[in-house]
Parts: C-alpha cells; structure tokens; sequence
C-alpha cells in the first residue's frame, strides 16, 4: 500500500511536530509513508469563505498530486472532510480521491485496523471532538479508542465537549466578537475539565483555542492528538 | 416611505451581533431556554426507533414535493376549492396583504385574531392590515408578548424565547389593561393573565387569520400544529377564516403526515406530541367558519426554488431545532439576523428570499459547525447551502474589487504552484523567525488589520523554525533518517 | 403603497410559470417508506395512560368512573350522539348540542366520545362524529371528560392517520391545554380547557 501524507498547508508552515508525528507514528508501525513536496492546500478557506473560482485550481492539483496513491492521510478532520465531502460535489471526478482519503484516526482504525500504537504519555488529557471530523467524518470514539491506550494518560471528561470551539476558518475574523465569545466558553470548560493538555484533531481549531488559553492565562496545553500517539 | 422588509435587518449581522452580545441579561436567558430544549428533545428523539428512517422518507417527501410543485399546487386548489374554500395567489407580499386586507374588508369587521403564522410575519401583514385601519390581535402567547412589548419576534417557534419569567410579567403589568396588579411571574399565572385577556376576543371574533404547518394536495386540507389552543379558537369560532400558506407547504397525501407529526414534535418542543393539532377541509356545514379563504403566496419561494442546491431550504417546517442548538444563535438570539427567520435556517431562508446581494452578511454568520444538520428533521444541509451562498455572492461580485478579494486570489495564486508554495513558505518562516528574535517569545499580541480581529482575543502563533517540508527535504537528504 | 385588484390578475399563472420553470429537468425523487408502521410487543392501554400522565391529564377506568368526574358538574354539555348511559349517574342539568358560543362558555364541563386515541403520544383524536360533536364543544368548556374504548387505541401515528378520514374536521388533543413560551417549559393551562379526565372502557 503506497501511502501519501498530505500534511495540510497549516502544519506545513505553523505545525510541522505535527506531520513529523505522524510519519514517526507511522513508521513505527511499519509503514513507509512519502511525503509529495508538490502538496499546497486543499482550498477549504477557498471555498467555504466563497472563493469557489479559486478553490477549484487547488482542487484539481490535489487529486493530480496525490492520484498515485493507496491512501491519502490526513492529520486534520476539517481538511479531511473537505477532500471527502465537498471535492466531489465541486470537482464531481475527484470522488475517487475522495474515497481514498482518510483522517489519521480513520487510517489508523479502520484501515490499518489497530488501536494501541504504543504510546506512553503521563498526563491529564481531555480530547475536544472538532466540529468537521465529528460531524461531516463521523470520527465517533475513534480518537479516543487510540488514546485509551496511551500508557499513563488519564483521560478526563471536557463539557460540553460536542460545542463548536467558535474557529470557523474565517468566520474567526468575520464574526470576531461571535466567535470570540463561543471561545470563552470552550475555554472555560477546558479549564473545568482540570486537564494538562487539551488535544483534537485539527491544529487550526486548536490554533484558536491555544491563542484564547494563552490570552486567558489558563495554564493548560494545546497540542495535536497525533504528536501524543507518536511519543 | 417603504415599510421595512421584514426578511431584512438594518445592520450587517456581525455588527447587530456585537450589540446583542453585550446584553448579560439576553445570554443568560437564551441559554437557559435554548438548553432546557435541547435536552427534552435529544430526550424524546432517542425514544423513536425508526428515527432515522422518519428523516429520510420526511426528507423525500420534501424532495419531491418540491419537483412535482406545479401538478400538486393545483391539485391542492382543485380540491380545496370543491370542499368549499376559496383559493388566491399572491406573487409577494404587498400583492398578499393588499389581498387578504380586501377579503376582511368585504366583511365588514376591522378587527382580526390571528394565530401565530411565519407566513404572515414574513409579509408583514399586521402592519399593513393596520394601515387599511384594521387591528390584528395576536394571541399565541409568545407573540402577544412580542406585540405588546412592542417588540419583534427573535425566534422561530417561541417568539419571546429573549424574554425570562419576570420580564415577561413586567410587560403584562405594563401594558395588559385588565391584568391583576399582584400578578407573581409565575409561569401557570402568566399563561392564566393570558386566558383571561384574550377570553372575550375569541368569543366574539369574527374573522381569523392563520398560516398552516402542511396544505395537503390530495384532499384539500390544511393542518395547524399548535399547544394553547388559541389556534383552536380562531380555527373553529369566527365565521371568516384567512390562511396564508407558502407555496411549499404542500404534502401529497394525508398519509405522509403519519411522518411529520412524528417529525415536527419531537424536534420544535420536544414533546411526543403538541397539545393540539387542527385539520381542516374548506368549509363543514354548521362547523366551524363557512368563509374560508387560503392565500397561496410565493414571495421569493420560486426563485428559491429555481437553485438547485439552495431549494433545499423550502424543505424547512420551521421547527426551530437549528436555532436551539446553534452556538451562534444561543449568544446572539434572533434579533441580530435581522429578519422575521433566525438562526441556522434563516441564515439560508432569508437571502435567498430576498437575493443574497441585500442579505450578504447572514451567509456567513456561522461557524459551519453542522449541529444544525444534524438535528434537522428533514435533513436540510444547511452548511451546504451556506457555503453554496457565500460562493454566490462572491460570484456575483467577481468584478469588484476588495482586499479580501485580493488577498484570496493572491493566495490562491501562490498555492497553485509548488516552486511559489515553497518558496512562501520558507519566507513566511524567516519571517516568523526574525519576529520571534524580537518579541523574545513565540506568540503575537497584536497584529495589524485584518487579521487584528484575531488577536483582540486570542494571541497568534508564529511559523515554526523549520516548516514540515523543509524537516522533510533534509530527512531525505539524510537517507530517510533524521538528525 | 396597495396597488389595484386588477394588477394582479395573473398571479396564479405566473407563480405556476415560474414552478415550472424552476423545476424543469429535476430528476425524480423516490420516497423509501422503511420506518415502522405498528409498535409490536406493547401494552398499549399501560402505554397510553403512562404517556397521558405525563401531560398531566387524569386517566379513569370503567364506565363507572364517569360519575366520579362529573362530580361537582352542574351543567354539562354534551354532543346529540352520546350514548345514554353515561349520563345514567348524572344528576345535574344536560345541554345538548347545538349550543351557542355564549352557552358553551356557561358550563362546567364537556362528556365526549372519540374517534380514535395513540397511545405512544397519549393522543385522543375527534372528528365532529355524533359522540364528539362540533370542534367548538370540546373546546370551549374548561373541564373535558373524553371516553375512550379499548379497541380505539392504536400503538403510533402511522396507524392512526391511516384510519382518519381527512374530510371530516380532525383534532388531536395531547393533554390539557399548555404553552412552552415561557422559558420553553411546558406549562398547563392557557385557552383549551385546562382539565383532561380521559376514561378507558371496555
């Protein structure tokens, strides 16, 4: 099986630990993954802030870089459900693509079917469902069977964990005072939750919660779920 | 001058919003309600097995209800006509209050009771019924609150859903004039001042206005989902009855609403079933009004119906779950959208009744967090429509010029390319870099415009010393080790 | 500004051009009908009073428990078509339909028959047939007492809709009158009449 990563423009730049974690993760167990350097963006700030003209081009140049591949893997539900979900009804022969392309908790499950990857991390950790991969994926436990087995992790229970965290792509900017407010309450459940670390799926939600804790002054982590089933 | 569309807010939705939001009063009300309804409805939706397969036959039959609109339109008004109604067609809604303001007049009478009806509020009708010197008294509880605030309704299904148990008392002391001044705000004694205030009006009304839940194609009848029963009031008491339904409230068959009176329940108040419920066929010799009268209104409805992708939202039976488990509605309420349908719903409903061009800000007044998807009873993908529309207006003002428009294409640019892509990149991080050096830690404060609307609550990350690509490269550069 | 009655005219024929002209080569849609016709394996009377409680309306059994509710009812209406012996206890005055709005607003309380009941959403449902009377009876008094017999309780909605003629002016009742405008709790009481007695027979 030849597996491609398509990093996401996000972590390329902001959150290598990211994509780093996951070619460790995946090597560890086994796979050889490669990396296509002609990679950019899926075009989801594109396309759901409106600029459908423009997402297009990124569209086509996705399904063009990563046509070789067996499986696509992506360390983001949002980029994930923008591939699965929205690039076959843009772009209608990208649905093979598509279908080949999975979120790293999906990859891990479902299609290399294991759970316990061997990690060890002793802390506190509550797990925050991002809106994409819950709601458009359908990730379910999936996440949170792979943590489970972490050794030494205690999970804890997050309020109102199923609540949109209010980052939105650019309705953070556009409705910045909306989202502002949904982020003061996705904090102050983090803080509740008397979690260390606060991990999810998607570095750009946790982009915004991490920037509202570090505001806030709430001593807690944010980090990707991918950087502790790696170490 | 025009009277104010009722679909249309003054204000841009983020600015209305930043308003609503600094009212501690209206947060904590709205999350009070909107949470008690969440949690009956998650409560009486898990107790129906077939759930799942209700929403997709409801879903269906929307579907294709709105494919086969014509045939059964007229279907509708063929039998609704022989079983004793009188059936009219209004384009918009000065053609459907001019209308219905003429029936009333031809009565004789100038004062109407109404039961509560989006149709008539998404028209306007109480102030143009006023205006031909005709009163109209609403007497839905949420609504008489509403008219006698003098307010307007902020949401769906429960209008004063903005207003908790003392205030509400507050307005009945205010403005109610037979009301007990030792009135408690009690919920049963507010509801009990409500009786008696509206007793008197319903016994002795003579004309009523309503809308309907579902206009059934096949026989002709309409059917009012209600819980006090002032809708049973003003269905059965007066002798001229008005309806005013929206083209798309047809079903084919009696039958189909074995599903929506599973469906519309369940999802509006989270009950097994509301209080009452009222079917009516045209005119019941010594039953009920022997003047009845349906108003079929488009207003807007077939250019919503001519996209493909947007038409979906005709689907909507105004349940109102979108809204109660909306994270944007829950802190903003209705009144920041501006138009007579809030929330997740209205966010698609309203621009697309009115063109998008003169509601551009309600596109985008969400997170595209699909919690409204997922509780719709017929499936609409609101997130779906909502990114269709935003795509729309963006489309349509491909020749303007703007920043945003500047900044996208130049992004776009740049990421088509994997030489310029790299090359951005490593830029962007020397960048980030020499930043770093300066603020002497890794995250900003303060940004410039635009994207000073995200540091005003969260502070940024900056790009991280080596992107992923560039750890990459070097790996391979290494024979697949790292060093 | 009210434009004039001939204007409009043709409204009905440009809305309909404009349908057909939205809808024009829309595929057709199959509706799947999978959800469940009957609830199996239930006691449906024990399952109709449990919901009928829950709205807070009063559930009685036997014919004998009619007298218990009209205890304390001075004048009771009553549709042309009841049958005689429920009222074979009554000792006060009966008003028998047709009945003035004005009339109707005088008495204590209203006996009913039904058309048929669901017990999975503790639903009676009347249509206007001889036992039940105009739609104004049973909603004008404050206090309704509706008789139930044991073969008219069907499990769920589907079988309900499906024994109902649509021609006949339906109402489903669910429990007595109430809101859920205040905070979005239901609360009895507002213009239905704000007392359901509910008596199963057999």
């Amino acid at each position: 099986m030849r597996i491609g990563l398509f990093v996401t423009c996000v972590n390329d730049l902001l959150y290598p630990r990211t994509g780093i974690a996951v070619v460790t993760l995946l090597e560890r167990l086994g796979h050889r993954v490669e990396f296509p350097e002609a990679q950019s963006c899926c075009g989801q700030m594109h396309a759901n802030t409106g600029y459908r003209d423009e997402a297009v081009p990124l569209i086509e140049r996705f399904a063009r870089v990563f046509e070789p591949y067996d499986a696509v893997v992506v360390p983001s539900g949002s980029c994930a459900a923008m591939v699965r979900d929205t690039y076959p009804r843009l772009v209608p022969d990208t649905a093979g693509i598509a279908a080949r392309t999975y979120e790293l908790s999906e990859f891990l499950v479902d299609v290399l079917g294991v759970t316990d990857v061997g990690a060890s991390f002793p802390h506190r950790v509550t797990y925050h469902p991002s809106c994409h991969g819950a709601r458009m994926l359908r990730l379910g436990d999936r996440p949170l069977r792979l943590l489970r087995e972490v050794r030494g992790i205690e999970l804890v229970e997050l309020p109102a964990a199923e609540e949109c965290c209010g980052f939105g792509g650019t309705f953070a900017l556009k409705n910045a005072e909306v989202s502002s407010e949904m982020l003061r309450d996705k904090c102050r459940h983090i803080r509740d939750s008397g979690a260390e670390v606060v991990v999810a799926t998607d570095n750009s939600c946790l982009m915004h919660i991490g920037g509202g804790l570090s505001r806030a002054g709430v001593p807690v982590r944010a980090m990707h779920y991918a950087e502790i089933l790696a170490s | 001058m025009n009277p104010p569309n009722p679909l249309i807010g003054t204000r841009p939705f983020p600015e209305a919003a930043a308003t609503e939001l600094r009212n501690p009063q209206l947060r904590a009300n709205l999350t009070h309600a909107t949470h008690t309804i969440r949690n009956k409805r998650s409560r009486v939706v898990g107790e129906v097995p077939d759930w799942e397969q209700l929403r997709e036959t409801g879903r269906a039959i929307k579907a294709d209800v709105l494919r086969r609109l014509p045939e059964l339109l007229e279907q509708f008004e063929a039998a609704a006509t022989a079983a004793g109604a009188t059936v009219h067609w209004a384009r918009d809604a000065a053609e459907a209050c001019a209308l219905i303001a003429r029936i009333i007049h031809a009565t004789g009478h100038r004062e109407v009771v109404k039961v509560k009806s989006m149709a008539t509020q998404e028209i306007g009708l109480n102030e143009a019924l006023e205006a031909e010197g005709i009163a109209a008294y609403e007497t839905d509880l949420a609504e008489l609150i509403v008219q006698l605030a003098d307010d307007t309704p902020s949401h769906i299904l429960v209008p004063a859903i903005h207003y908790n148990r003392s205030q509400i008392r507050d307005i009945f002391l205010r403005r109610m004039s037979d009301v007990d001044p030792s009135l408690s705000d009690q919920p049963a004694e507010l509801a009990e001042a409500a009786r008696k205030h509206l007793r008197r009006r319903f016994l002795n009304a003579k004309v009523a206005i309503s809308g309907a839940n579902f206009a059934i194609a096949e026989t002709g009848t309409l059917v009012v989902v209600e819980s006090e029963g002032n809708g049973r009031m003003c269905l059965t008491l007066p002798e001229t009855l008005i309806s005013v339904v929206g083209i798309e409230k047809i079903l084919p068959t009696f039958n189909d609403l074995e599903v929506f009176l599973q469906l519309l329940p369940r999802s509006s108040t989270g009950e097994r079933m509301n209080p009452y419920t009222s079917m009516w066929t045209g005119v019941t010799p010594g039953d009920g009004p022997q003047n009845v009268h349906i108003v079929l209104i488009d207003n807007g409805r077939t250019a919503t119906l001519a996209d493909e992708v947007g038409r979906q939202a005709l689907a909507c039976i105004r349940c109102s779950a979108c809204l109660n488990v909306c994270p944007v509605y829950e802190r903003t309420g209705g009144h920041a959208y501006g138009s007579v349908y809030p929330g997740p719903i209205g966010a698609i409903l309203s621009p697309q009744l009115t063109g998008v061009a003169r509601n551009s800000s309600l596109p985008f007044a969400s997170s595209l967090c699909g919690a409204c998807y997922d509780v719709c009873p017929v499936k609409i993908n609101i997130p779906e429509v909502l990114v269709h529309l935003r795509q729309e207006y963006v489309n349509d003002k491909r020749d303007q010029t703007s920043a945003e428009r500047a900044a996208m294409r130049a992004l776009a640019w740049v990421m088509r390319d994997s030489r310029r892509w790299s090359t951005a990149l490593r830029a962007a991080r020397t960048g980030g870099g020499v930043l770093a050096s300066v603020l002497r830690r890794p995250r900003v404060r303060h940004m410039p415009w635009p994207l000073s609307a995200w540091t005003s609550s969260r502070d940024a990350p900056l790009p991280a010393q080596e992107t992923f690509r560039e750890w990459w490269a070097r790996r391979e550069r290494n024979g697949g080790e790292e060093r | 500004m009210i434009k004039k009655t001939g204007q409009y005219g043709g409204a009905r024929a440009e809305i309909l051009r404009r349908v057909r002209a939205a809808v024009a080569g829309a595929p057709p849609v199959t509706v799947p009908r999978d959800y469940h016709f009957t609830r199996p394996d239930i006691d449906l009377v024990e399952l109709f009073i449990e919901r009928l409680t829950d709205y807070k309306a009063r559930v009685h059994r036997g014919e004998e428990a009619i007298a218990t509710c009209l205890d304390g009812v001075s004048r009771l209406a009553v549709p042309a078509g009841i049958p005689r012996r429920w009222l074979s206890a009554y000792q006060g005055q009966v008003l028998t339909e047709p009945l003035t709005t004005e009339t109707l607003d005088t008495v204590d309380a209203v006996l009913t028959g039904c058309a048929l009941a669901i017990a999975e959403t503790g639903t009676l449902v009347l249509d206007a047939g001889p036992d039940q009377g105009t739609r104004a009876l049973t909603l004008i008094p404050d206090h309704h007492i509706c008789v139930v017999r044991r073969e008219q309780i069907v499990g769920g909605v589907p079988e309900a809709v499906r024994r109902l003629n649509p021609t006949r002016p339906l109402t489903w009742i669910s429990g007595p009158s109430a809101t859920s405008d205040i905070e979005l709790n239901r609360v009895e009481g507002v213009h239905g009449p704000r007392r359901l007695d509910v008596v199963l027979v057999e």
